[in-house]
């Protein structure tokens, strides 16, 4: 596609123009390992191995990983249900998240949380929430902290276009904007709440004309296309940490799978699924690193087997991890030492 | 006058207490922050955060819009990652708006995240009846909060302890409910000056007797004291326990004075059904206490019934200083 041109500045895309090659690469990785942890973790609970439920955020790598580019360990996140992604994107371990899934002592949540409770306050994620929109006023709370610790850091809040008529919504973006913290919501819209339909549970068009009632900047953009969520999403980082407050990101994206295990998928076309299968995220990333020579076949078949060989690792160390003690059952409900 | 005899004489109301400790908050620790609706130049609904905002400033003592469940939900994220704050509801009817980030969210952090991180948040709650202010403005819900682990729960029910408590539960790295009631904040009492605690999960015995127990909390201590008072000149001797603590909850306290005195009443604002009274003769009655009992255990709540605005029925609907007096006498009289 850009190779058949000349390249001037305009046409080089924000991405390429934007990181390093060596950034873009460990960004195609973080989205592979995104696609096949959710594979691995897909075929753990076929097999029986995990139990509870899950919700997988295959096709939606470009918007956990992109959202993420300028961010720090010092930076924060907030995550929701389908949050798998992000913790990757903010560079969770992966044996720790396997062992999670698995209930084991050494899961990140040593087997309290599971699938939708993991965080890794040490990598800045405050942790998926399994509360539709539970995370927002969560994430201008962290905000309120950095603003008023001095530390710099700048929240994004991740949620799902289902988040956006809860009532936390309005109240976590007017708090945000009146206090002026620097805080990113970025709205992965994923088209349904569970099976209802932003079209049938949404008044607006787009998600991100509400940022309007909020006075802050609101924007939305192809949500499988890693340079146009990266560049949404550093430009509206740059503005919170410059001192100018919250913006509203809208990442238009889709899930390939349920909304959990238990979904028949009564509620969309074998057509709407394919369709957006074909705009795949890693594809699209894949294609605009190859075309730009940041990265070679060959690299990439290299990246397909190491990342598999991470996944194998993870679930391997998951498998042979010891389960939390029967005793320890009612441990970390309080801090141990103080009256409870 | 020695230093000494004027500490003794110093008093505040239960109101100057809270602010006081709040002040002393605020000045030792920079993480502190106050945060709620018009706790700012108007000084808070019922006065309590008075002028602080002058000393501390609009950063420190934050006005927030009414937005119970955001606000809420700010302090858990606050409190998550470096702040301290003190979230005060105008009513503690309010929380009704907030319970998601409180009882989802706060209390349970800690434990889904195991043992990963802590929510060290005070939030202070006004309750209760006699104001009439009529249903959504008068109830106690402590009970609610009583029931989710991950929290504690107080109900301080002195100055003295109203200050002591909350520097205690500022120092607690878990998430502390604070349930005031309302009319004690005009409430006058001895208070220690400077920085103290006044540990949480500890009932105080306020009136030692010998013929029944009363275990009673808030406002309702000073009931059961009034009426201990009569009762004394009518021979009956009340030990009057001021259970402080709702979560987790004093069981030591209460069954050594069942064992001592053979009968039990409790007496609380909150709804009589299920509530606090409900917990502690589940306690009673659990325990090897039980064989000591030599009348059945009596409670005294409020009535099945939202608060109403006539001050005669809303006196009605929740227990009074007479129907102490009435429970004590048929229980010591053997007539329950």
């Amino acid at each position: 596609m850009e190779k058949s041109r000349p390249m001037s500045e305009v046409n080089i895309p924000y991405a390429i123009r934007a990181y390093s090659p060596e950034a873009l690469k460990a960004a195609l990785r973080k989205m592979i390992l995104i696609r096949k942890f959710e594979e691995g973790a897909e075929d753990c609970y076929t097999r029986g191995l995990i139990h509870g439920t899950m919700h997988l955020s295959i096709g939606q790598e470009a918007s956990a990983v992109g959202s993420c580019m300028s961010l720090s360990d010092e930076d924060k996140i907030t995550s929701t249900h389908r949050g798998h992604g992000h913790c990757i994107a903010k560079n969770a371990d992966l044996g720790k998240m396997f062992a999670e899934f698995f209930g084991k002592d050494t899961g990140y949540c040593r087997g309290r949380g599971g699938s939708m409770h993991i965080a890794d306050v040490a990598k800045g994620n405050l942790g998926a929430n399994g509360i539709v929109g539970g995370g927002l006023p969560i994430a201008v709370g962290a905000a309120l902290s950095a603003k008023r610790l001095g530390t710099g850091a700048v929240t994004i809040c991740f949620f799902g276009d289902g988040a956006n008529n809860e009532g936390a919504f309005h109240e976590a973006l007017n708090m945000a904007a009146v206090w002026k913290l620097p805080v990113v919501f970025v709205c992965e819209n994923n088209k349904y709440g569970m099976s209802t339909s932003t079209e049938r549970s949404t008044a607006v068009k787009n998600i991100a004309e509400r940022a309007a009632a909020y006075s802050m900047p609101g924007v939305t953009v192809d949500g499988n296309d890693f340079s146009a969520v990266s560049e949404a999403v550093d430009t509206a980082v740059t503005h919170a940490r410059a001192g100018n407050g919250p913006s509203l990101v809208e990442n238009l994206t889709y899930r390939w799978r349920g909304h959990s295990k238990s979904d028949r998928n009564r509620y969309r076309t074998k057509e709407e699924i394919s369709d957006w299968m074909e705009r795949d995220p890693i594809l699209q990333m894949t294609e605009l690193l190859l075309s730009h020579k940041v990265i070679s076949e060959a690299e990439v078949e290299t990246l397909q087997a190491e990342t598999t060989q991470v996944i194998k690792d993870a679930i391997e160390f998951a498998a042979a991890s010891p389960a939390p003690e029967i005793e320890d059952a009612i441990r970390f409900v309080y801090n141990e030492g103080t009256a409870a | 006058m020695s230093a000494d005899s004027r500490e003794e004489l110093r008093e505040l109301s239960y109101a100057e207490a809270i602010r006081e400790a709040m002040d002393i908050a605020l000045g030792r620790d920079e993480r502190v922050i106050l945060m709620g609706e018009d706790i700012g130049v108007y000084g808070g609904a019922f006065q309590v955060t008075g002028n602080l905002v002058e000393k501390y400033g609009t950063d420190r003592v934050m006005d927030t819009p009414i937005s119970e469940l955001g606000g809420a939900g700010v302090a858990v994220g606050a409190a998550l990652t470096g702040l301290r704050p003190i979230f005060e509801f105008q009513f503690s009817d309010f929380a009704a708006l907030a319970m998601e980030q409180i009882v989802n969210q706060a209390a349970k952090i800690r434990y889904m995240l195991g043992g990963a991180v802590s929510v060290p948040l005070v939030m202070r709650f006004p309750a209760g009846s006699g104001t009439g202010a009529a249903a959504q403005h008068s109830q106690s819900l402590e009970a609610w909060f009583g029931h989710v682990p991950g929290l504690k729960v107080i109900q301080p029910s002195t100055p003295e302890d109203a200050k002591g408590m909350l520097l205690a539960a500022l120092e607690d790295p878990d998430p502390v409910m604070i349930f005031e009631h309302k009319i004690l904040y005009k409430m006058k009492g001895h208070v220690p000056e400077g920085y103290y605690t006044t540990p949480i999960g500890k009932a105080a015995i306020r009136r030692p007797g010998t013929d029944v127990s009363i275990v009673a909390t808030s406002l309702m201590v000073h009931k059961a004291l009034a009426a201990a008072e009569t009762l004394a000149g009518e021979g009956i001797d009340v030990e009057v326990i001021d259970l402080r603590t709702v979560r987790p909850m004093d069981r030591e306290t209460i069954l050594a004075s069942v064992r001592k005195t053979g009968k039990l009443i409790c007496v609380y604002e909150g709804v009589k059904t299920l509530g606090v009274g409900a917990e502690i003769s589940a306690m009673v009655a659990e325990s090897d206490a039980f064989d000591f009992l030599e009348a059945p255990i009596l409670r005294l709540g409020g009535a099945e019934s939202p608060i109403p605005y006539n001050p005669e029925l809303e006196k009605a609907v929740v227990p009074q200083v007479p129907d102490i007096l009435e429970a004590a006498r048929n229980i010591a009289k053997g007539r329950v």
